[in-house]
């Protein structure tokens, strides 16, 4: 089977998100026999998101596991197995609960390889639902993206469309080293179209979603979705945003999105995540070091207020950034 | 205490288990002076007196079966087959060291003889030693893994997460818990309300039992019917060894809350000095023979300190290799 490429997508059958992740884990599973499935509700249920649905039928019982409610184990599970060769594909449910075991990432996972000399290899991936609106409250709705990119030797990717969803999987999987895949859970049921075969989204390449040349906004996970509401309104007034989306975190594709910055001279990042030391503030950090002269006006950030995420659902709505918000802070940011 | 019995162990192995020990031992007071020199940075856990525990276990295993390890884990390294050599240039930070100087005394792995590392985090080891187990049963190599940790790693909820899963999946893996009875300073009866940690088998469903870890040959008896049973699929195996060690939490004395007369009384039951015993009683072993074992450990040890001091330093262009598998 051939690799299809990003060119390759436009008019391909339309699946949601999910289900273009659950046929990266089809696929793999299918092409690498070392590839396992495990976590809470992940065989029997097929996740209580359904990303794994199917998978115990085609696979059997050797192939993914049930779990119980115990992160630290599943995690652990992970290292220990990839340590010994195998793939393991591991879910933490929702990204809230890393908290849980925290240890197992933070201080195994992410540094045996570094700590023995370079001689452990950590193929592995952990599945994460993240993202508010879905009336969920505090600890079941953050997006905690930033803290994961900041632990030198994991990878974090968080794709925003069906097509990078499966992309991004099927590299996560094939990837030598620990990878978070965060699902944000107002993607999961959109849909777009998705090469039926084997596909592959590059770990650091992020993908210029809306071509424009009046400011640039780098966008994450649903936060893309509201940035193209946002410049479909722009358009109207005459101002035309680029939008890039990182998809992968870490590694960042600092590249494409300074070309982008040199071209429109502005640029927003927007992330759901609180706006305090989020992913923005590494990206704004970096354009002002390497783009300040390309820049006509300061560069502006977007995200989450400093407050855990409220459940009532007027505050949640309020807490989260929008595509009036991003529309209003680039009117503001260009015409004064 | 049960009487030493070395019923299935040849005078091979026995010998090996003696001057494993002898290693272990020379090698332990051997960095705890170095770091009391300041020749080595950072903190070292001496393992002396612990010994016969990890020799007792690891005379069962062969090189494909997985160790974890613990910030006190020399010893487990030097029992599964590691190179003195390769550890004390660990310990100087050198290029020639097991991680290349970038892990120290905490981190040694030689994943070729599974040794999936020591360990800086109390508790760090058993979720992993669960996932080495699960890899041998998707495998179906016949592999095992044990996880050595103090008796202060079964309050983190690592350890009972590890426990209950390794139970739960009949992983093979063995669950030895050294117990010198300190958690750092605290001792244990300021850490758990349950005197024997074996009892915490009852809540996986498997089997838990208490052996003198100061007899090599009950620790490897007991060790053997637990690897024996993970091996034939039938899960995990608590085990509990009651120990001692010699020296203070970090370093060789300085500090050391602990009554003194417990600590002599300990002395007195020196696992060395035991095997001893029984090799000299069986005439395995003669005095003559015994000194020159330790002789030419003690050599063995000098000239692993001069390879290490002499090894380099790793190149500042080490610093960003090996953060990612490129």
């Amino acid at each position: 089977m051939t690799t299809a490429t990003e060119a390759t997508v436009t008019g391909q059958r339309e699946i949601t998100y999910l289900q273009a992740i659950n046929e990266a884990l089809h696929q793999e599973m299918e092409r690498d026999p070392t590839v396992f499935v495990a976590g809470v509700d992940l065989a029997a249920r097929g996740d209580v998101f359904g990303t794994t649905r199917g998978i115990l039928a085609k696979f059997g019982s050797e192939r993914i596991m049930d779990t119980p409610i115990s992160e630290n184990a599943i995690v652990g599970l992970a290292v220990g197995s990839a340590l010994q060769g195998l793939r393991p594909v591991v879910s933490v449910m929702f990204i809230d609960f890393i908290g849980v075991c925290f240890d197992v990432i933070l201080n195994q996972m992410a540094k045996n390889k570094y700590m023995f000399g370079g001689k452990a290899r950590l193929p592995l991936v952990v599945l994460a639902n993240a993202g508010a609106g879905g009336g969920m409250a505090a600890q079941h709705s953050q997006s905690l993206e930033a803290l994961l990119c900041h632990i030198p030797g994991l990878k974090v990717v968080m794709p925003s469309s069906a097509a990078d969803a499966k992309g991004l999987m099927t590299a996560a999987i094939r990837e030598d080293n620990p990878v978070f895949f965060i699902q944000h859970k107002r993607c999961s049921r959109m849909r777009g179209p998705v090469p039926e075969g084997e596909y592959v989204v590059p770990l650091g390449s992020a993908k210029v979603v809306r071509e424009g040349r009046d400011i640039t906004i780098v966008a994450t996970a649903y936060m893309v979705h509201e940035a193209l509401a946002a410049a479909e309104r722009l358009a109207e007034r005459g101002i035309e945003a680029e939008i890039v989306d990182p998809r992968s975190l870490q590694p960042l594709d600092t590249p494409t999105i300074l070309a982008s910055v040199q071209k429109t001279h502005r640029v927003l990042t927007v992330h759901e995540a609180v706006q305090f030391g989020g992913i923005g503030a590494e990206i704004t950090a970096q354009i002002a070091a390497e783009a300040f002269d390309y820049l006509d006006a300061p560069p502006i950030r977007l995200g989450g207020p400093w407050s855990p995420v409220p459940y009532s659902q007027p505050l949640e709505q309020e807490w989260i950034v929008n595509a009036n918000d991003i529309h209003d802070a680039v009117v503001k940011l260009i015409e004064g | 205490m049960t009487t030493p019995t070395t019923t299935q162990l040849d005078s091979e192995q026995l010998l090996w288990m003696y001057r494993t020990m002898v290693r272990i031992r020379e090698f332990e007071e051997a960095a705890g002076r170095l770091a009391e020199q300041a020749r080595i940075p950072g903190a070292v856990h001496l393992y002396a007196g612990e010994e016969a525990v990890a020799v007792g276990v690891c005379s069962n295993l062969d090189p494909e079966d997985t160790i974890t390890s613990t910030h006190r884990g020399h010893g487990h390294c030097i029992a599964k087959g590691g190179d003195v050599k390769r550890m004390f240039a660990e310990l100087f930070g050198k290029a020639d060291g097991y991680c290349h100087g970038k892990g120290g005394s905490m981190h040694i792995a030689d994943l070729e003889i599974g040794i999936l590392g020591a360990n800086g985090i109390v508790g760090g080891g058993p979720p992993i030693a669960v996932g080495s187990a699960f890899a041998a049963k998707y495998k179906k190599n016949g592999r095992v893994c044990v996880c050595f940790t103090g008796d202060g790693a079964t309050n983190e909820g690592t350890w009972h997460e590890s426990l209950n899963l390794a139970a739960l999946w009949k992983l093979p893996v063995i669950f030895v818990i050294e117990n010198n009875h300190y958690g750092e300073f605290t001792p244990q009866s300021g850490q758990g309300a349950i005197p024997r940690l074996s009892d915490r088998a009852a809540s996986y469903g498997i089997p838990g039992v208490t052996v003198d870890g100061q007899d090599v040959v009950a620790v490897n008896e007991a060790a053997r019917e637990a690897i024996a049973r993970a091996r034939a699929g039938d899960g995990p195996t608590l085990i509990e060894a009651d120990t001692y060690r010699y020296y203070n939490h970090t370093g060789m004395s300085e500090g050391d809350p602990r009554p003194a007369e417990e600590r002599a009384a300990w002395r007195e039951r020196d696992p060395i000095t035991i095997l001893r015993g029984v090799l000299t009683e069986q005439a395995i072993l003669s005095g003559e023979s015994a000194e020159r074992v330790e002789q030419e450990v003690r050599r063995e040890i000098e000239e692993a300190i001069k390879f290490g001091e002499a090894s380099p330093y790793p190149e500042l262009s080490e610093l960003l290799t090996d953060v990612y598998t490129e």
